[in-house]
């Protein structure tokens, strides 16, 4: 094993710093990534949602008159 | 028994297949990272030059890797769609570029964290960085011109050629090492040498960059999947599987 503790682990011999910095980031960096598709995904359906209805009452008004 | 290869170069039967693929890559990222990571912290040994500090290379030579690939992979589908008016390929570029963008954000953030403890600098204007620099430019060039444009068709247009000129920089960027005397070290490996480091700090290496890989193509395949169905609002079968999802 390389690491005697945890406290031994999370200071990566005095580069912790810098180690968990990098790593930090990338999850920043990924997790975001994720979300922001996901809520582009979101926001486009809602969008489709009021051409949808729009349309659909157009259809209406036309046959009913 | 014929297969017909161009079904799937049209947005709506590619948007189905993508979203059937996405888990699959996506679970497989999970699965490498777990591994890889593993490796990488409790398998690789310590460096007797550089102590515990090189463990960043875990993400930086996997993103760094990812940061040059994507924009070739980039160029490449952007040239297709340019020389083939293919929607599809100008699509799945167009959906590379932000994922380019974050690996390349995120050699240059590591490369500055290790480089801090190593080399006593954050930063200095070697060929190597600064090269990559450009890179993430590129990127956020190619990204901003496409928004800038409204029509679709002439943003991919324009987004092609400044991917298909920008590819300049990848060999600059892999040679620089060699072309110029920089701060940043020689590649430790590469296909005609055998690697000079410990080999399970090369697995744990190879591991995190097959990961990225596996990462990349599920961004990538998700991002298109939106950008389809942004281009494609007014058509009968978006409106048609909008149904269906709400139905759901």
């Amino acid at each position: 094993m390389i690491w005697e503790s945890w406290s031994d682990f999370f200071s990566m011999g005095g580069y912790g710093v810098y180690v968990w910095g990098s790593y930090f980031m990338t999850i920043v960096c990924i997790v975001g990534e994720i979300i922001l598709i996901q809520k582009r995904h979101r926001t486009l359906h809602k969008h489709l949602g009021l051409i949808h209805e729009s349309t659909e009452k157009e259809i209406k008004n036309e046959t009913s008159s | 028994m014929a297969i017909n290869w161009f079904k799937y170069s049209s947005p709506a039967s590619f948007y189905s297949l993508a979203g059937k693929m996405v888990p699959i890559f996506f679970i497989a990222a999970v699965l490498l990272l777990v591994a890889g990571l593993y490796i990488g912290f409790f398998v690789a040994p310590t460096d007797f030059q550089q102590g515990e500090a090189y463990r960043i290379i875990f993400i930086h030579v996997p993103a760094a890797w990812m940061s040059m690939f994507l924009y070739l992979v980039m160029a490449f589908w952007a040239g297709i769609g340019l020389a083939f008016n293919t929607r599809l390929s100008s699509m799945v570029a167009t959906a590379i570029a932000p994922t380019g963008a974050m690996f390349t954000f995120l050699a240059l953030w590591t490369g500055s964290l290790w480089g801090k403890p190593m080399w006593g600098t954050w930063w200095v204007w070697d060929a190597r960085l600064t090269s990559e620099l450009i890179l993430l430019f590129l990127y956020i060039g190619f990204m901003s011109l496409q928004a800038a444009i409204d029509d679709p068709r002439r943003a991919d247009k324009a987004g092609a050629i400044l991917a298909l000129v920008g590819v300049i920089n990848i060999p600059i960027i892999y040679f620089s090492v060699q072309w110029w005397n920089t701060l940043h070290q020689g590649a430790s490996v590469s296909l005609t040498q055998s690697p000079t480091m410990a080999t399970t700090m090369l697995w744990g290496m190879l591991i995190m960059a097959l990961a990225s890989w596996m990462y990349s193509i599920a961004m990538t395949l998700m991002r298109t999947r939106v950008i389809i169905l942004e281009r494609e609002s007014h058509t009968a079968w978006v409106a048609e599987l909008h149904k269906k999802e709400v139905a759901r």
